[in-house]
């Protein structure tokens, strides 16, 4: 691919230098050509650097050189490597897809040595979906980041501030490996990354370790605990008594808001809808009627049919990204669209450490796979798809995310008050400017 | 530091009394090796680079002496000597090494013999925050005859049942025949929150635990336990469903004086972690159940889980028994590549082996002879025209010419004499059989 660059570069710098020369030919502006072409390349290649980014390397999974280099990062962290499993559509072949009955705690050594035990407990808990959820995930992050940094020990002739953040990255690549990390969790492992970096050197261990300890506390205290509460506060005015609220899947925040909203007396029932292969929805389904919350269980495909009978529809989101686009569990946007037909509000609820600085305007590149065998069922003691790798025209895709434009979406509520999903780059820009 | 290991090595093999009488159980030779070679090497195999031995004086001098005893594994042991006859129970010893344990420990029994994968275990203690994970095996028939048994096995042996829910991992109930009175008894707490439960009667336990650090302080405040498999365990399984503030319902004689020591509460206290906050907003805000159908929580809120892990395939055996220690000699070879006849055992041209016979270091087998299905011993010397078929022969044994042995077991530094016939027997350490004798079913253990 190092090659395709190449060969782009030199295609765009001979045209416009083409297009200078014959331009300086028109307006007969006497500039020699050499002075003309040598601008031109270096002006090429500026703007190179600039928009290309780097892909990052797992998306790239279908590119047998970047596999090589990840295998090769990790053979470097002692991390082993999780191999894919199963036909891929073609479509996806570029993302990864691991089997859950394949831990990869089987290549480990068992009393983790390389990796602390807290982090292969908590890649073990991501895999196996006992820990589940946006901020669920985030949260425990932090407090399997707070147990190593513990544990830690700055080894003699080393800064606390650099050996540190080295000693994370093989235990964020094991976490890569047992499930993609998501958004929140990137910008958790920026925040805790930068508060090391700027710990000065003179200061003592243990004075350094309370205090990193203290920041991270600081950072689910506000980001994640009062985020919820104020996001509770702004949405509980948007709940009217009478109303009919729509939720999807199994939010922890939206599930916040209607059991407060229940608390304070709003007169209101739910529509849980659903669908396979997670079926979140019985979780979230769960947790509101034991509040007392009246509630209606539907699947995704009963949805147009029961619209009508909506008020308003509540999203929770999985990130927020740069352009609008709300990224959720597989089906959210399917919600929104048949919501917008039917000219129901549609209001998303996301905190801003979820925020990202991705642009997406679709589901196809950067995306998770999840183990294709969740799509097997099995009743009255048979499972139909029970071979499916036998039939070589067959692929399984389970899909985890989906990208909804902001078109369908009307508001979206954050701690920071209620905003149209266009004034997501507004926030992200005040954010960089407080950092 | 994540896991330590234990290996009770300590105990005396009451059920194979013919066989260890003279050598201690864990040095029985199973295909040649030490019979505590085999959980050494699981865990070697596994990654563990330390293990704790708890085991007799007797047996700590035989490993450092006996040349015959070679463990050549490359993990630190640290071995724990206890008396013999302190009649210590297996969490006794627990108890008795209380200071040297750090973390969570991974107690193995030195009888043990499996391949199966240890992730498995060490996963459900790891993910579910478990306060026990355990490995259990389905039971395989026994197809060998035991020497100096008449008849079938007699299957009078005490059942183990346990109870398993839905997935097949949590343990709800254990329990052995010896301990119910009447029927098998089952908390309404248990039903109401788990109510489709799996009674498994067929299952080997292997004896192989993951146990929380604060089980082993709970042992130490609490003097009444003697057997991790025998009460530990059942304890905490029924602990599982115990409300705090009620004291068990259903309370054997044995465990009347656990309830004066207030163990409840201290048990709830020390399984807890810190960051325990954190540790339940994680848990409120994930949208993950172990169950539905109920109202409750992940775990129903239950702090105090322990699981086990079934294997379906594999190798699996304790070697308690005769019939088990017959079973494993046939099948320790699978586990290790070693090549079946040893380099330095001088093997004459015209004897006819068979390919899953296991001939051991330094052994002469002469001209003419017969072997198929056994296991030579170390030094053993087997003279001319010597048949030595389905059989176990240990170290040092002379076997003088023409003999024929079948379906035996015949203990280290044994003589058979000339021309004798031996039948499905056991013969002790150091007898002499006469030659031109016939014996079968028949066990000659102690002198006569």
């Amino acid at each position: 691919s190092s090659i395709l660059h190449i060969a782009a570069v030199v295609v765009s710098g001979t045209s416009v230098v083409v297009y200078m020369y014959t331009w300086c030919l028109s307006s007969s502006i006497h500039i020699s050509a050499v002075v003309v072409s040598m601008f031109s390349t270096i002006i090429c290649g500026f703007l190179f650097l600039l928009v290309v980014k780097r892909l990052p390397e797992h998306v790239q999974v279908d590119d047998p050189a970047v596999v090589k280099r990840l295998a090769k990062k990790l053979e470097r962290q002692q991390i082993p490597l999780r191999s894919d499993y199963g036909y891929k559509v073609s479509l996806f072949s570029h993302l990864h897809q691991y089997s859950r009955k394949a831990p990869l705690t089987q290549q480990l050594s068992i009393p983790s040595t390389v990796i602390h035990p807290s982090i292969v407990r908590l890649g073990l808990q991501y895999s196996q979906g006992i820990v589940a959820g946006s901020n669920a995930r985030s949260v425990a992050l932090l407090h399997a980041f707070k147990q190593v940094i513990r544990d830690y020990t700055t080894p003699p002739n080393e800064e606390l501030s650099r050996d540190l953040v080295n000693k994370l990255k093989p235990y964020i690549s094991f976490l890569n490996q047992c499930r993609p990390l998501s958004a929140s969790m990137g910008n958790a492992i920026k925040y805790i990354k930068k508060e090391i970096s700027n710990i000065p050197s003179q200061c003592k261990e243990e004075e350094a370790k309370t205090k990193l300890l203290t920041c991270i506390d600081r950072y689910i205290e506000e980001k994640i605990v009062l985020a919820a509460k104020a996001i509770s506060k702004y949405a509980i005015e948007k709940i009217s008594d009478g109303d009919v609220i729509l939720v999807y899947g199994c939010s922890s925040l939206v599930n916040n808001i209607l059991c407060e909203a229940f608390e304070k007396s709003r007169k209101f029932r739910v529509i849980v809808v659903d669908s396979r292969p997670r079926l979140e929805g019985r979780e979230a389904l769960r947790r509101l009627v034991q509040r007392g919350i009246s509630c209606t269980y539907v699947l995704i495909s009963a949805l147009s049919y029961i619209l009508p009978e909506v008020s308003k529809v509540f999203l929770g989101a999985h990130a927020l990204l740069a352009n609008g686009y709300v990224m959720s569990r597989v089906g959210t946007s399917q919600i929104a669209l048949v919501a917008r037909t039917f000219n129901v509000p549609v209001l998303v609820c996301c905190e801003t450490y979820k925020f990202c600085e991705k642009v997406q305007t679709d589901s196809f590149v950067s995306n998770e796979l999840d183990d294709p065998d969740d799509l097997m069922v099995t009743r009255k003691g048979k499972t139909q798809l029970e071979n499916w790798q036998d039939v070589s025209s067959l692929g399984l895709l389970n899909l985890v995310y989906d990208v909804t434009p902001p078109d369908f979406v009307d508001l979206v509520i954050t701690d920071l008050g209620m905003i149209p999903c266009t004034s997501v780059p507004v926030v992200l820009r005040v954010k960089n400017l407080d950092q | 530091m994540e896991l330590q290991a234990v290996l009770m090595a300590a105990g005396g093999g009451s059920r194979m009394m013919d066989l260890t009488y003279n050598t201690p159980k864990p040095l029985l030779p199973v295909g040649n090796k030490p019979l505590i070679w085999y959980p050494l090497n699981l865990l070697e195999r596994v990654g563990f680079e330390e293990v704790i031995v708890i085991t007799t004086k007797e047996v700590q001098k035989m490993i450092s002496t006996d040349p015959k005893v070679k463990l050549d594994v490359k993990m630190k042991l640290d071995l724990v000597c206890i008396q013999e006859d302190a009649d210590m129970g297996t969490a006794d010893a627990l108890r008795h090494i209380q200071q040297k344990v750090k973390t969570d420990v991974l107690v193995v029994s030195c009888d043990l013999i499996t391949d199966a994968a240890l992730h498995e275990v060490v996963d459900l203690f790891r993910a579910h925050n478990a306060t026990l994970s355990m490995l259990m095996s389905k039971a395989h028939e026994f197809t060998e005859t035991v020497p100096g048994q008449k008849g079938k096995k007699k299957t009078g042996e005490q059942r183990d049942f346990v109870g398993v829910d839905d997935t097949g991992k949590r343990l709800l109930f254990m329990a052995n025949e010896a301990d119910l009175d009447e029927g098998v008894v089952i908390r309404k707490s248990i039903m109401r929150k788990h109510p489709r439960m799996h009674i498994k009667t067929g299952l080997v336990d292997a004896h192989l635990y993951c146990l929380k650090k604060s089980v082993v302080d709970f042992l130490a405040d609490n003097k009444s336990i003697s057997s991790i498999r025998g009460e530990l365990v059942p304890y905490l399984v029924r602990k599982q469903f115990s409300k705090s503030t009620n004291s068990p319902k259903v309370i054997d004689e044995t465990h009347q004086n656990l309830k004066k020591n207030d163990s409840n509460v201290n048990l709830e206290i020390q399984i807890s972690s810190r960051d325990e906050e954190l540790l339940h907003l994680t848990q409120e805000r994930s949208c993950w159940n172990d169950h539905r159908g109920d109202m409750s929580d992940a775990y129903h809120g239950g702090r105090l889980r322990c699981y086990v892990h079934i294997m379906d395939e594999g190798i699996c055996y304790r070697v308690n028994t005769l019939a088990a220690y017959i079973e494993a000699n046939r099948l320790a070879p699978k586990l290790f590549d070693e090549p079946a006849v040893h380099p330095s055992a001088v093997v004459s041209e015209r004897c006819l082996i068979g390919a899953d016979s296991i001939i051991g270091a330094s052994c002469q087998i002469s001209d003419k002879t017969s072997i198929k299905r056994s296991t030579i011993g170390v030094s053993t010397t087997v003279r001319e025209k010597v048949k030595v078929t389905n059989s176990i022969i240990m170290h040092g044994v002379t076997i003088e010419e023409g003999c024929n042995i079948q379906g035996s077991v015949i203990c280290s530094n044994a003589v058979i004499g000339r021309g004798a016939d031996i039948k499905y027997c056991l013969v002790g350490s150091a007898q002499r059989i006469e030659p031109d004798g016939e014996h079968t079913t028949m066990s000659k253990a102690c002198s006569a």
